[in-house]
């Protein structure tokens, strides 16, 4: 019944091992530049600390118009900064560009949610002991919210797995790119079948260790 | 120990200007716990935050410890708001840091050793008589229990000023009189000056020596409660010693 799969087995390997490197990837720039662009989003907002409003205006219609693009549509937008950045267009390498520049801005908004969350009693209360706004961050904002911000690094994770799908259009390969390519255009359902329960265990897995840690991670 | 000097605060609202405070001056004297009473919306609450600058004023000079504050840089505010210690209504805890961490966050703020927090945390939650929940998520307190970590936080810094915000309004009454002892006693022991806000007359009566009555952002009139007898001029600072006297009789009738 898996006849088809047996043979691919290597190329699900290389497949598995395709999607970490281009969801890592991704993950990575929306750690390191979400994050902080998040942060900026709510104190910049009206009535916190560092409120500007048309700096706010600013950042908020990017976060939206990046948002707004379909995927696939970013993905082939994207292609010229891509070559000029890795200096190929094909490969998980350079599909991981377009899916880190959509991952960024999608993270900035989880994280500004989940600050919005912290108490703005707490937020006051250390400003009253002296605190400065970059030990508010750091000691407030973030520590407070940090369940919260864990569980939107899960929905990051899942909702990349499954964008990373559409990387094959660039040749990025991956889980996904594996289903549509065997399971769809060649009508190998057992194949199809495979990397969809792949897709699942890992998207279970993702979720349940995600809950666990926000869970842990929740002192309220 | 705190001067307010002709402060007031606006705020713009869709249907116009609200005058907050109008200007109002106060002079707390060191070791004084001055209350400052009114009813809800009397502006009390702004006129406490317009002390250590956490509403910026219109008009008007703040000084606390001979330091005019609403002269200062952002820096030396922040400096200058380490020695002044405040505690809420709502408690104002970190939720996911343990008590001592909660204690520890002012000293962090002041970049104090390692060493020294670890000391000065256990003396503050001896003060409040908590050491044994030391390790302790706020989330597994009560609220008497809470509102003594904030005081434990608050004197962290050894803090010459305490400024305190509807300190008990959440509290039930037993609860009530034993934070009002606490605050007693750092007045009393530590020499910590008390500015605190309320709308209970019990409060004020329980440990203020003087109270100012506050009314749609004007301070009205200020008393002094060890003054043998106490003639309250205003409508409203009548009212409000009235309510107790009313009280006292029903007792007495009993």
């Amino acid at each position: 019944m898996f006849d088809n799969v047996i043979p691919l087995l290597p190329e699900i390997g290389i497949s598995i091992v395709q999607t970490f490197l281009m969801v890592g990837i991704a993950i990575g720039a929306a750690l390191l530049f979400g994050t902080p662009l998040g942060i900026l989003l709510f104190l910049t907002s009206k009535g916190q600390l560092l409120e500007r409003p048309i700096l706010f205006r600013v950042i908020n219609s990017v976060v939206n118009i990046v948002r707004s693009f379909p995927f696939l549509i970013l993905l082939v937008a994207l292609i010229p900064l891509t070559r000029v950045l890795i200096g190929t267009t094909i490969g998980p390498v350079a599909a991981a560009v377009p899916l880190s520049i959509a991952a960024i801005p999608y993270f900035a908004r989880l994280v500004e949610q989940s600050l919005r969350e912290v108490s703005k009693g707490v937020i006051e209360a250390a400003v009253a002991m002296g605190a400065s706004t970059y030990q508010i961050i750091w000691k407030v904002l973030i520590v407070e919210a940090r369940s919260g911000l864990m569980l939107g690094l899960t929905v990051l994770i899942v909702s990349f797995l499954s964008y990373s799908a559409m990387a094959g259009v660039v040749g990025g390969g991956g889980i996904g790119d594996l289903a549509i390519r065997f399971g769809y255009y060649r009508f190998q359902t057992d194949v199809m079948v495979v990397t969809v329960l792949l897709l699942v265990a890992l998207v279970q897995i993702i979720q349940f260790t995600g809950n666990r840690l926000a869970h842990y991670l929740d002192k309220r | 120990m705190i001067k307010v000097q002709n402060v007031s605060k606006n705020y713009k609202t869709p249907s116009g200007t609200f005058q907050a405070v109008s200007p109002a001056s106060l002079h707390v004297e060191e070791g004084d716990v001055y209350g400052i009473i009114g009813f809800s919306g009397a502006g009390k609450s702004t006129l406490l935050r317009l002390v250590n600058l956490l509403e910026k004023p219109d008009a008007g000079e703040v000084y606390v410890g001979g330091q005019e504050l609403t002269g200062l840089s952002k820096k030396e505010l922040r400096r200058a708001r380490q020695s002044i210690g405040m505690i809420f209504q709502h408690f104002n805890l970190l939720n996911n840091r343990t008590v001592s961490e909660n204690v520890a966050f002012p000293l962090e703020v002041a970049s104090i050793t390692k060493e020294e927090r670890v000391q000065r945390v256990r003396e503050c939650l001896e003060i409040v008589g908590l050491t044994e929940k030391a390790d302790s998520y706020p989330s597994k307190l009560s609220g008497g229990q809470k509102q003594r970590v904030a005081i434990a936080r608050a004197l962290a810094n050894r803090p010459k000023v305490l400024l305190c915000d509807e300190p008990t309004s959440a509290l039930d009454p037993q609860t009530t009189r034993t934070i009002l002892a606490f605050l007693k006693e750092i007045n009393v022991q530590l020499g910590v000056t008390i500015l605190l806000v309320t709308h209970e007359m019990n409060v004020v009566k329980e440990i203020c020596n003087k109270v100012a009555v506050m009314e749609n952002g004007h301070l009205v009139e200020k008393i002094s409660l060890s003054d043998r007898e106490i003639k309250p001029k205003t409508d409203i600072a009548k009212l409000l010693f009235e309510e107790e006297i009313s009280e006292k009789r029903g007792i007495a009738h009993v």
